[in-house]
Order: C-alpha cells, then sequence, then structure tokens
C-alpha cells in the first residue's frame, strides 16, 4: 500500500508549536508487525476521516516494557516507564489512544505511580467516543447481517473491564453479534499474554490459541473480532490450523469500521 | 444438686475453644512471616467487598448450582449457630432450652433451624455425590492427592453427623416433643424411638445433645488442620482484596528506587553504601512463603481448594502443569513447614534446605502462566494467585537471570532497540510511509 497518509509526529506538531487533541501510542505491534500495521493504518484512516488532531511519537517512541515487565523483569520495566514518561511528560501529553490492551493497561494503570498520569482509552473506546459526539459515522456497509463474533483480550476485558465499547461498534455494522462460550468475564486468553507471546508454549496437550480458536469456530462465524494485535496473530494461527481460512477472517475493530466505510 | 455435668461441659469448651485460640494465633503470626503492605486505604469500599462478596456469596453463585447449594449450608452454618449459645448456655447452666422462655417465637426459630438442617444435609449429600460420583474434573486435578481428597469429604461427613444429632436431639427430646412447636421436621422422626422407654429415649437425648456440642468443638478445631477456614478468613481475605483493575500489577519500590538513581545524572555511580548500613540489599521477587506479602499467605490459608481458577486456567484447560490452586496448595504447606520449623526451634528458623520455588513449585508452573487474571476473576473470595506467580518470576528473572532463553532474548531487544523484536528504533514510523 502506498496511498498517503497524515500521520503526523510530536515533534512535528512541537516545532510548529501546536498540541494535538489525543496522542495515538502506536506500539511495537503496530509499528512492527505486518499484519498489525494494517491496524495501525485503518485507525489513522478513520481519525483521519473523523478529523480527529493526532499525532504519533515516532521514533521516540519505545516499548512500554509491558512484556518484560510480564515476564518478571521489573527492572526493565521500569527503566522503559521512566524513559517513555520523560517523552510523554515533556510533550505534556494529556490523552492517549492506542490499538494494543497491553499498552493500554500498562500506561493506564502502571505509569501513574512512576510520574505518568495520562487518560488512556483503547481505540474501541475513543471511536464509540467519536460516534457518540457525532464525529464519526458507521453505516454496515459490507457487514451487513455477516456473524461476527468477539473475542475479548484478556488486557482489555478482565484487566480493565471493557467489554461493551467493542461490542457496541460491532453493532454499529449491523452485523450478527454472536458470543462464544467464554466471553466477557470469562473470556479465554488466546495464548499470547504473559510474554507468551515471545516464546515457546510449555508442554502441554494443546495449544492455547488453538482452543479458543475452536470456542469460535463452534459458533461458525464469518469473521472473528479482535482487539489486540497479538490477540489477532494468534487466533490468526488458530483458524490456520484449523484449515478454515478460506471461510473466517480475523479482523481488527478498526480494519471492520475502515472497511464499511471502504476507507 | 449434680454439677458434674456443667464442670464436664466448661472444661470441654475451655479446652476447645483454648486449643483453637492457640492455633489461630500460629496462624497469625505464620501471615505475618510475610512481607508488610500497607492496606489501610478505601475502608469504605473494603467493607462493601466484604458485604458483598463473602457476607453476600455474590461470587459463588455465578456457578448457579455450586453456589445454590453452597448459600444453603452457608445460611445454616448461620443461623444453626444461634442454637449452639442456646447449647452452651444450657451447658453451663445446667438449664434446659433456657431460650424457649422467650414464647411462641422459640417454636418459629427451631423450626427454621430444622429446616435448615434438612436442607444441609441434603446440600451436602449432592456435594459429596459431584465429588465422588459425578467426579467433578475439578475435584480430581493431579493436586487434588488423597489428603486434599480426604479433608474435603471429612468436612462433609461432618456436617451430615452434626446436621443429624441435632434433630435427633430434637427427635428424643421429649419436653420439645411435647411442646409440639417448631418440631416440624423432629415430629417425623420422633415416632422412630416409640418403642424405647422413657429414660432409654432421655438417654438418646442427652448423647445426642453431647455429641452434637463436642462435635461442633472438634470441628472448630479441624478447620486449622484443614481446607476449611474460608468459613473464617473469606471475611478479611475479601476486605484487603485488589481494588485497582486486575490488569494492574504492582511496581516494584526497592527497584523504582534503583532506577531513580540511574537515571539521576548528579548521583555518585562510585558512592560506596555508608559504612553503617546495616540494611540488607533488598531481595527482588520470592523465592520462599516469606518473600511474599502477608496478604499472599492470607490468600493461601483461606483457599478451600474448590479449583474454580484451575477449571478457569486457559495453561491448565491445554494440559499445561500450571495449577493456581496448587499454587496456593503449596504456598500453605510451605508456610505450615516453616511455622513447625519455628515451632520446633523455640522461634529461630533453621535452614531446611528447601524453599517454596523448586521444592514446592517448578519454573515450568510458573512459565506456562498467560497473566490473563481468569483464577483471580474466577476465586469466590478474591485470592490472587497470580501475584504470586509474578513475584516468583521476578525472583526467577533478576535474581537468578533463568528465564527462558526466548524470552531472554525478547528483553534484550527491548533494552537495545526499544521493541521486542530486533527492529531498529529509528525504523518505528516507516509503516506510516510504506
Amino acid at each position: 500500500m502506498s496511498e498517503a497518509i497524515k500521520v503526523p509526529t510530536m515533534a512535528e506538531y512541537m516545532a510548529q508549536g501546536k498540541h494535538p487533541e489525543v496522542l495515538f501510542w502506536v506500539g511495537c505491534a503496530g509499528s512492527f508487525d505486518d499484519r498489525a500495521k494494517k491496524i495501525t493504518k485503518a485507525l489513522v484512516r478513520i481519525l483521519n476521516k473523523a478529523n480527529v488532531d493526532f499525532a504519533v511519537l515516532g521514533a521516540e517512541e519505545s516499548c512500554t516494557g509491558d512484556p518484560a515487565k510480564r515476564a518478571g523483569n521489573e527492572f526493565l520495566f521500569q527503566m522503559q516507564a521512566v524513559t517513555n514518561i520523560e517523552v510523554l511528560n515533556a510533550y505534556e501529553i494529556k490523552t492517549i489512544v492506542t490499538a494494543c490492551p497491553h499498552c493500554f493497561n500498562t500506561l493506564k494503570n502502571e505509569y501513574t505511580s512512576l510520574g505518568g498520569q495520562y487518560e488512556v482509552k483503547h481505540h474501541t473506546q475513543f471511536l464509540k467516543d467519536l460516534l457518540e459526539e457525532g464525529r464519526l459515522t458507521i453505516e454496515g456497509g459490507k457487514f451487513k447481517g455477516k456473524r461476527i463474533t468477539f473475542h475479548d483480550p484478556c488486557y482489555l476485558g478482565r484487566a480493565n473491564n471493557v467489554y461493551e465499547a467493542p461490542r457496541d461498534l460491532i453493532k454499529k455494522l449491523d452485523a450478527e453479534l454472536v458470543e462464544m462460550k467464554n466471553c466477557r468475564k470469562n473470556g479465554l486468553c488466546c495464548g499470547a499474554g504473559g510474554a507468551q507471546m515471545f516464546k515457546e508454549p510449555e508442554k502441554g496437550a494443546k495449544d492455547i490459541n488453538v482452543e479458543r480458536t475452536e470456542q469460535a469456530l463452534d459458533i461458525k462465524p464469518e469473521i472473528i473480532a479482535a482487539g489486540c494485535p497479538f490477540c489477532n496473530t494468534m487466533l490468526t494461527d488458530g483458524v490456520k490450523a484449523k484449515e478454515k481460512e478460506s471461510d473466517v477472517q480475523v479482523l481488527d475493530i478498526a480494519e471492520l469500521i475502515a472497511n464499511a466505510e471502504d476507507l | 444438686m449434680n454439677y458434674i455435668p456443667n464442670i464436664l461441659f466448661a472444661i470441654a469448651l475451655v479446652v476447645g475453644i483454648g486449643y483453637f485460640v492457640k492455633n489461630i494465633r500460629k496462624l497469625v503470626r505464620n501471615i505475618k512471616l510475610g512481607q508488610d503492605v500497607d492496606i489501610s486505604d478505601n475502608k469504605g469500599q473494603r467493607w462493601r467487598n466484604m458485604a458483598m462478596i463473602a457476607l453476600g456469596q455474590s461470587k459463588m453463585v455465578r456457578r448457579p448450582i455450586a453456589g445454590f447449594l453452597h448459600v444453603i449450608v452457608y445460611l445454616g452454618f448461620i443461623i444453626i449457630n444461634i442454637e449452639v449459645l442456646e447449647i452452651i448456655i444450657d451447658g453451663l447452666l445446667g438449664t434446659h432450652r433456657i431460650f424457649s422462655g422467650i414464647g411462641p417465637s422459640y417454636g418459629l426459630l427451631i423450626g427454621a433451624f430444622e429446616i435448615l438442617a434438612v436442607l444441609v444435609f441434603i446440600a451436602v449429600i449432592l456435594f459429596w455425590t459431584r465429588r465422588n460420583v459425578v467426579r467433578l474434573k475439578r475435584f480430581w486435578n493431579s493436586e487434588m492427592t488423597s489428603w486434599p481428597k480426604n479433608d474435603a469429604n471429612y468436612i462433609l461427613y461432618f456436617e451430615m453427623v452434626l446436621m443429624s444429632l441435632f434433630l435427633i436431639m430434637n427427635a428424643t427430646d421429649l419436653q420439645f416433643q411435647a411442646m409440639d412447636s417448631g418440631n416440624v421436621i423432629s415430629q417425623y422422626i420422633a415416632p422412630w424411638f416409640s418403642g424405647f422407654s422413657e429414660n432409654t429415649i432421655h438417654l438418646i437425648e442427652r448423647t445426642a445433645w453431647w455429641l452434637h456440642i463436642l462435635g461442633i468443638l472438634v470441628f472448630l478445631n479441624y478447620l486449622y488442620f484443614s481446607k476449611h477456614l474460608h468459613i473464617l478468613l473469606a471475611f478479611p481475605n475479601t476486605y484487603y482484596g485488589k481494588l485497582t483493575p486486575n490488569g494492574q500489577f504492582n511496581n516494584l519500590e526497592a527497584v523504582t528506587k534503583e532506577v531513580k538513581l540511574m537515571m539521576d545524572p548528579t548521583a555518585d555511580p562510585f558512592a560506596a553504601p555508608a559504612d553503617d548500613s546495616e540494611e540488607e540489599p533488598a531481595k527482588f521477587g520470592a523465592s520462599d512463603v516469606q518473600d511474599l506479602s502477608w496478604l499472599q499467605l492470607l490468600n493461601a490459608y483461606t483457599c478451600t481448594e474448590c479449583g474454580r481458577c484451575t477449571s478457569e486456567c486457559p495453561a491448565n484447560q491445554t494440559g499445561k502443569k500450571l495449577s493456581p490452586r496448587k499454587i496456593m496448595m503449596d504456598t500453605r504447606d510451605r508456610l505450615e513447614e516453616v511455622g513447625k520449623n519455628l515451632d520446633k526451634n523455640n522461634g529461630e528458623l533453621q535452614d531446611d534446605g528447601k524453599q517454596l520455588l523448586g521444592d514446592y513449585i517448578s519454573h515450568e508452573e510458573l512459565w506456562a502462566c498467560t497473566s490473563c487474571n481468569a483464577c483471580v476473576e474466577a476465586c469466590p473470595v478474591s485470592i490472587d494467585p497470580l501475584s504470586i506467580i509474578m513475584d516468583m518470576r521476578r525472583y526467577l528473572v533478576m535474581e537468578q537471570s533463568a528465564a527462558p532463553t526466548e524470552l531472554n532474548n525478547m528483553m534484550t531487544n527491548i533494552e537495545n532497540n526499544g521493541a521486542p523484536w530486533p527492529y531498529n528504533q529509528m525504523d518505528r514510523n516507516n509503516w506510516a510511509s510504506e
């Protein structure tokens, strides 16, 4: 894709003496993972369409430290946190939106006591706000009547009690929202959390992402909606393992909305 | 007048309660072996949580069958204990059913107890059936070795016997039956004894009465040795339970100090610690029970091994070794071992060459966790097994550098280039122009 999308950085804003309405925290997956980059771009297209005045940190962004902390390396986590907080505070950031529930959780909850206090929103919450403020409209479009199930990311759902924002957005697409056996508070992990994304699973009978994908396939969805780049990878792999990739798509909520609008 | 029964009763009561108190003091001492954490905030919210979760059983009923049966046993336990008060007064004063003086409401009260006793009896039989006949998977996981299984069954037998004794005691109380008020259930049991002489029936009544109260005292003392402490500890445990979002893990203060020092340009990197500082360098994470907080140790004593956490754990569901329930059981077992060590050595801990990490909980279990919080969400009494797993990972990584190789690679990447993968930080915005 080589379409021109407008992505200003904080440094550029600063040079112009401007302050954006919100900082878009892209995250490592959103910056580097080929699949997740598509989610990042989808979100940017929506933000542009809704005329949201946003900026990114670009090369000044660094890992929040979430995987280090969950792996037990509190030292590395706090080093990352303190460095990021210095950058964020220097730019006087007040509001952050991110498409990664891990970044969301860490920025929102774990930076506070280290001197970083921000209003942090997951992109599904932010998009829902835009919708309610009338800055964004969503029409069913190509997803009208499609069977869509939502996989609750642990760090959005159980970790932070956000269950409805992503579901409200799916409903706006006039899609048929179907729930898996384990959903909301009882949602089953995709298997990537706690730094598992970066290691082989321990010995067991089955991979967690396959177990979760089976739960999803049981209710015969056309689309499995995700709200986390890591869940997205795990479920995409799960769908491939079950050889269902021609029938079932795994898409982020941002992609659903951007595609519905043909952005 | 013959005072022997009164004296015997008083002795039984003093011994029964005395031994219980002795063990509770031991329990408090063991919990205090944990690290100090300050949990004095948000008192209002904490009382509300205790009222909702412990008193109100709000999380128990998420599983409707077990929840419903549990509410019956719980109500039975609390309400029938009013009867125990009467028994104690009768026993000490040599009176008989001293509360019957309150008039017709006494019949109402005992009637309610009798109905509850039957309901509890039925609920307990169903619990036993779920464990032993239906064999629900969570009662047969690998950590459910012979003692945990027997322990659970003993408790159920205890309750069956206590409820039976209560009903028999009422059924053979000729005076009470003659009142014909409140004997809603026992009137149907009374005819079983009609063939006996009045003396024999009285003897049965006294025996049931004594066994009932002695049984309660024995049960009270069994608590400390069983998994059943939750009937007491669920209250403090839900009071002190986590109020911050589940996803928020604590930031280690000892690390913050070090990091602040590293980031401080005015700090002298070669400064030696002051000579008179007797402070031991802080240990990062936990390898044994004393490294955990007192709240985590209270969690361990509170666990009643219901296994809801393990049945919701994605790692356990897919055949990994991790079981959050086992983490709690191991923590308690090790804490008890440390406690016994202290008892044996006049309060001085003798090195027994063992610790929680390795001797009880394996690395493999710890590395199987996805930190998804399913166990925390599932626990009906606000236990947080995840925090223990994380503290032990911290020890493995920060004290022993014993992370799996792939994780070490991931962490090296974060250190070098600010991402878990080996991409250059300067390329972070490339996606925008691709």
